[in-house]
């Protein structure tokens, strides 16, 4: 029998809860809502009338304090209710722990089964069609969740809604199809790929159709009683192990490139190996006995040096498709998911921080939605909460991060998730950094259970996002038990008890045991042993279900009782699946069934290699050696779309303060614990209020050391449309950057490049696909030559190949977008530098260069104007500038740094002003500027590479002679800093812009305050 | 000689603040801080009687999923250790005994969920107060003032007029079961830190220097004998000079280790 228990605030007590929605719905959407509660709906099954009747009295799943709790529907006034629900076999962890605590008080866990709601009783005078779009367009995602409406009278006529068991029902089932590949025709086996969401091409088809065909293999199958055909299993494998998202066959594509602008032709043999892999093996070898890496590319993160006694990691992924279906769970398993890369690197690794870089259309998006598409405010809502609950839950700190908006990621939000590890150097007698699994260790599943979930995640994110993309492929994260296995994992991992570990990402157990067995050479895996959520799973979904908490042991046979008898003490869950082989071969069963039987060489390497051609043609918009701007089409000069503001230079400044790649990002910041692990040196928001933004983060992660980690990233999409080559060299410098700009040591950075691209392969789908790999191909060469000329080895990175968007007959392509992170030490904490200005009379440096540089700039965004020159970046200069601003901060020698980035001059000198609530006077005339560049280029052109710093009087001679010791070192004393909160820019003796600090503030502010 | 000071630290189940909280035990002079997961306790691997200080640290225990610390009060209330004995009774010895409580954030919210606190007419495990989600609704990582509470008998505050710490939390707001419960806490001195304003140093209610609408900016409680001490506000992430927020400008107040050494000045007979 199913009971509800719905749990209420108690009527004295202020519903801020409910107070929170009324508000949301009104931002939102518009529409009024007098008042909101909201109460808590349990339906429990598998408990006696005297069970639930016990569970209220003794307060189990409600608080005396707070609650009132009903076994009948609670009293309502509200002209509407709606009820929300979790549809079956979607993650419910309030659920979850319901069941736990019941089961601990009442006894008799293993029958009780709990499903949770939540119940808005409105009072509004809007209408039922009102309440119908607050639920399907905020509270409710249809996807995941279901939902019901009671008027005031339907209410008072029949209160409470019937109790709803979202049970996933089904029978144990050990069917294994056979696919008769043999006897398909080119446009079935295609019709079968896409029905099946396989993502595989007709070629991939004909090379797995080949394998089967060989006379041996058909020997092997039938002596090991198989089919000669593939199971359905067998299919599932390889089209996860070859999916773009885990091969990364376009990275590892031969391209023919075509550069039309200069006639040249190049054969490119993988992207990967070419301008990634091999530089960063160039510099390993070029450094020798002082080569920092330790571990790169080939584990889930890539690890380097730290300190005597740690090494540390990173891993960045994307979590862009699940986030665009369903925002909260998307975000949610993105960050817990990356969570899992570094505890799944070398012997597993303790977390440090976290990193978050999302992209969004404007969340005051106004036009028409194409179908299947959230409205951007939402999908920015649901991200933000995803992470806060992701990375809050799970003690990690989010130390650094950002937001970039662009009209074109209303196709397909980004979701960035970075994480940092830490590992001994050394354990147990061998580097932290290494592990290998051995033939006879057990293959050992930790943490949560197998369910529906995510099954085909690393296809489906493999194919664009159309109106009929699964639903499967939403997940909820659980960060409790993944917390607990955490917990039990490391323990583990210190007492010696496995020999490897990795994660169940993309692809589960499919990926992960069919990775490890690559170090034995094959693995026997008894899916029936495999613990489910439910029943009703056919063998091959348990192969690859991408249900989230996992990791992958391979723990030896000697060691095996103790460690299942540790996970059990420590509440978490653990299974022997089998154990690693030196067979050769991938062999998976039921029970004894034959499920898939695969030869590890053809599994992992006999994806055949695309095939693809790139042609360079530079975009009409930017033409070569061409700085014009136009508006409308039509050339504009910069200086006078500036000066046409009503507010003349100062109410523009306030304007570019406010817009959304600029304004503050407080509202997310402060929900996010940024220093959980008590090591926080430099944190997000910097300055007297708090409010100035930091260029970069830096972490103390060893509590009883002063050695610290700097982490910090670029990210510019806006100079996509110009020229990637310059979008990627201006990530790179960007990060590098800010990386230097609070105190890193620039020769011990590593980097993390995470492409995410719109489809670049030519076809009916794509037909500029030659161009959009052109445009990958510039990126990655100028990743190759930025990363080699900075110095900075690329040690772990991802890609996302499919960020389009199709329906309604429309297509949106996202600009391609590379985050770049950058990962450093700071020896000594003590001498990490802020953004914000410290005292008056400071002299201020402009350190660098200012171009007419303005395409793709916050400024000519803002005022609407296409064209421009992209900035370019001077790879000699940038390099020693940063080197000396460092010498110049261990020298105690710099009081405040900041980067200049996103609206220039203007923008960095406001933020340093705000930051630290004091006022400057700065000369324009004394910037080192091209000639003739205009007073509003001189504010906002984005040239790349520039940083202000400011230093004190009595440091000034020392500095200068640091800075005159360089030839060509291009610092500029433009102002000082004064105590009259006012910020003032004069050129020469006109004064071009007088605002209080406090105004600059407020324009800061303003925008996100939510 | 001084007697030794032995800290446990509680983790397990979604604690997460329990490194920096046995590093500021042990900063602040403990001759030993272990970290003790849960099931080290069920186990009898470790036994609360073996320590004088005990810290239950921040985090979000079972998710938070049923409100603040409200499944794991139960799960201490309900399991029996291996030997079967009750956690429950164990704890309540080591208050007997003299020892020192302190519960940070979560660990707050633990104790004042299991009774443990404020524990008016030292009626130990009765739910007295209750805390909820702040005004804003919101979860929230901010630096607050707090005054300290001279009258009050608690041992980790003593010689304190204010703390500047960080605030991590969604659900710190005090809520007591009754107005008479309210005026008690302030009456019998158990509030022990209140938000306050950094001019004035006086109490108040103005967001976001309270940040979460607790009544009289009420930020922390210890029980009447004052060894038994929770606060919302994270002393331990206060550690190193350089977690001050701006640090960078030359702004060095106390340290959040100085509720650590009051505390182990205590147990060694110094105060």
């Amino acid at each position: 029998m199913l009971f509800n228990i719905t749990v209420c605030p108690k009527p004295h007590l202020d519903d801020c809860v409910g107070r929170n929605i009324t508000h949301k719905i009104q931002e939102a959407l518009g529409i009024h809502v007098h008042e909101t509660h909201v109460a808590q709906v349990f339906t429990v099954e598998g408990l006696d009338t005297a069970g639930v009747e016990r569970a209220v009295a003794e307060g189990v799943l409600h608080d005396p304090v707070l609650h009132d709790a009903f076994l009948t529907p609670p009293p309502s006034q509200a002209d509407y209710v709606l009820e929300v629900g979790f549809r079956p076999g979607v993650t419910d962890n309030v659920a979850r722990t319901a069941r736990e605590t019941l089961g601990l008080v009442l006894g008799g866990k293993e029958s009780i089964q709990v499903y949770t709601a939540l119940q808005y009783h409105f009072t509004t005078s809007a209408g039922r069609a009102a309440v119908e779009h607050i639920a399907a367009d905020l509270l409710a995602n249809a996807l995941i969740q279901r939902y019901s409406i009671k008027s005031k009278a339907e209410w008072q006529a029949e209160p409470g809604f019937a109790p709803v068991a979202a049970r996933v029902t089904g029978a144990a089932s050990n069917e294994v199809a056979v696919i008769p590949l043999a006897s398909m025709s080119d446009s079935a086996m295609e019709d079968f790929s896409k029905a099946n969401t396989l993502a595989l091409s007709l070629e991939e088809m004909h090379a797995v159709r080949a394998h089967y065909a060989q006379p041996e293999v058909q020997a092997t199958r039938r002596s090991m009683g198989l089919p000669e055909d593939p199971t359905d299993a067998e299919i599932e494998v390889l089209a996860q192990t070859w999916s773009e998202h885990c091969k990364h066959k376009i990275f590892s594509a031969a391209i023919q490139y075509e550069n039309k602008e200069t006639g040249r032709r190049e054969a490119i043999n993988s992207l990967y190996k070419t301008c990634i892999q091999r530089p960063t093996a160039m510099m390993r070898k070029q450094m020798g006995e002082k080569d920092y890496c330790r571990s790169v590319f080939k584990d889930n993160a890539g690890v380097v040096a730290f300190t005597d006694s740690h090494d540390v990691c990173i891993k960045v992924e994307t979590h862009n498709s699940p986030s665009a279906l369903d925002p909260y769970g998307g975000a949610l398993t993105g960050i817990v998911g990356v969570n899992r890369d570094p505890m799944g690197t070398g012997m597993g690794a303790e977390l440090v921080c976290n990193m978050d870089v999302f992209c969004f259309a404007s969340p005051f998006y106004e036009g028409e939605l194409p179908p299947r598409l959230l409205h951007p405010r939402r999908v920015m809502e649901g991200v933000r909460e995803g992470v806060e609950h992701g990375g809050n839950k799970s003690g990690v700190p989010t130390v650094n991060g950002s937001v970039v908006f662009h009209e074109r990621f209303l196709g397909k939000p980004l979701v960035y998730c970075g994480t940092v590890g830490m590992l001994p150097r050394m354990l147990h007698g061998k580097p932290g950094h290494e592990k290998k699994a051995n033939p006879g260790d057990a293959i050992v599943m930790v943490g949560g259970r197998i369910g529906k979930d995510g099954i085909h995640g690393a296809t489906f994110s493999s194919e664009e996002l159309h109106e009929g993309s699964p639903v499967t492929a939403v997940q909820i994260g659980d960060p409790i038990t993944q917390r607990k296995m955490y917990d039990c994992v490391i323990r583990a991992r210190n007492l010696g008890l496995y020999s490897a570990i990795t994660d169940n990402g993309a692809g589960g157990l499919s990926s992960s045991v069919g990775e490890m067995a690559e170090d034995t050479g094959g693995c026997e895996l008894d899916l029936a042993k495999a613990p489910l959520k439910y029943d009703g799973m056919k063998p091959w979904e348990i192969l690859l279900s991408e249900a989230q908490e996992r990791m992958t042991l391979a723990v030896p046979q000697e060691n095996l009782a103790a460690f299942l008898a540790l996970a059990k003490e420590m509440d978490v869950e653990a299974t022997s699946l089998g154990h690693y082989t030196d067979s050769g071969f991938f062999h998976v069963t039921y029970a004894g069934k034959n499920v898939a039987l695969l030869p590890m060489e053809f599994l992992h390497d006999g994806v055949p290699q695309m095939q693809l051609e790139a042609e360079w043609v530079r975009p009409a918009a930017f033409p070569q050696g061409n700085d014009v701007l136009l508006k409308n089409n039509v050339p504009c000069q910069f200086e006078d779309a500036v000066g046409q503001h009503t507010g003349g230079h100062g109410g523009f400044l306030l304007d570019m303060m406010g817009t959304l790649n600029i304004c503050s990002k407080e509202y997310l910041i402060r929900q996010y614990d940024h220093e959980v692990k008590g090591g926080s040196v430099v944190k997000p928001l910097v300055g007297v209020m708090r409010d100035g933004p930091a260029d970069a983060a830096v972490v103390r992660p060893l509590l009883d050391s002063e050695a610290g980690l700097v982490l910090s990233h670029g990210i510019c999409p806006k100079f996509s449309d110009a020229d990637t080559y310059w979008m990627m060299a201006n990530a790179i410098d960007e990060a590098v950057r800010n990386a230097v700009a609070v105190g890193a040591d620039p020769t011990t950075l590593a980097g993390v490049d995470n492409f995410c691209w719109c489809d670049p392969v030519q076809s009916e789908k794509t037909p500029d696909g030659k161009y959009k790999l052109a445009q990958l191909v510039r990126a990655n060469k100028a990743l190759e030559q930025y990363c080699l000329g900075f110095g900075v080895p690329c040690v772990s990175g991802k890609d996302s190949m499919k960020n389009d968007f199709m329906g309604g007959g429309e297509k949106i392509s996202i600009p391609p977008t590379v985050l770049f992170s950058v990962l450093g030490n700071i020896h000594n904490v003590n001498k990490a530098v802020t953004s914000d200005f410290k005292t008056e009379g400071e002299a201020i440096f402009l350190l660098g260069r200012t171009a007419n540089e303005l395409a793709g700039s916050e400024a000519a965004e803002a005022l609407g104007l296409a064209g421009g020159a992209v900035p370019q970046v001077d790879l000699l200069a940038a390099k020693t500038r940063y080197a000396l601003v460092h010498q110049a901060m261990q020298q105690g020698l710099i009081s405040a740094c900041h980067d200049l980035s996103d609206g220039g001059l203007a923008v960095a000198l406001a933020e340093m002003a705000l930051g630290g609530r004091l006022g400057a006077r700065v000369n324009l005339a004394r910037v080192l500027a091209e000639k003739g560049l205009g007073v509003a280029a001189l504010l906002y052109s984005e040239s790349a590479s520039r940083l202000l710093v400011t230093v004190r009087r009595e440091h000034l001679a020392a500095f200068q002679q640091l800075m005159g010791t360089h030839m060509g070192f291009d610092a500029a004393l433009i102002g000082n800093v004064a105590n009259t909160g006012t910020l003032v820019v004069a050129h020469g003796d006109n004064e071009v812009l007088r605002l209080d600090v406090e105004e600059l503030a407020e324009a800061f502010k303003a925008t996100l305050r939510w | 000689m001084a007697p030794t000071v032995k800290t446990l630290v509680i983790t397990g189940y979604g604690t997460n603040c329990e490194h920096e909280c046995a590093h500021a035990a042990k900063a602040a002079g403990a001759d030993e801080a272990v970290i003790a997961h849960f099931a080290d306790l069920v186990a009898g691997r470790v036994r609360l009687g073996d320590f004088q200080f005990l810290i239950f640290p921040g985090g979000f225990l079972d998710g938070d999923d049923l409100g603040a610390a409200q499944a794991a009060a139960q799960r201490w209330q309900h399991t029996v250790t291996a030997s079967g004995a009750s956690l429950l009774e164990e704890l309540s010895a080591f208050v007997a005994s003299g020892g020192l409580v302190l519960g940070i954030c979560n660990g707050f919210q633990l104790m004042v969920k299991l009774g443990l606190l404020p524990a008016l007419d030292l009626a130990y495990f009765t739910r007295q107060v209750s805390l909820t989600h702040n005004a804003s609704a919101r979860y929230e990582d901010r630096w607050c003032h707090l005054k300290v509470n001279q009258q009050s008998p608690c041992v980790f505050t003593k010689g304190l007029e204010s703390l500047y710490v960080p605030v991590r939390h969604g659900e710190g707001r005090l809520v007591p079961n009754s107005p008479e419960t309210l005026e008690r806490l302030v009456k019998e001195n158990l509030v022990v830190v209140q938000y306050a304003h950094p001019e004035t140093g006086e109490v108040t209610m103005e967001y976001p220097l309270n940040p979460n609408g607790s009544p009289q900016g009420i930020a922390g409680l210890c029980d009447p004998t004052g060894r038994v001490f929770g606060l919302m506000p994270h002393p331990e992430a206060f550690n190193h000079p350089t977690n001050h927020p701006s640090w960078t400008r030359g702004d060095k107040p106390t340290l959040g280790l100085v509720v650590f050494e009051n505390a182990i000045r205590h147990l060694r007979g110094l105060a």
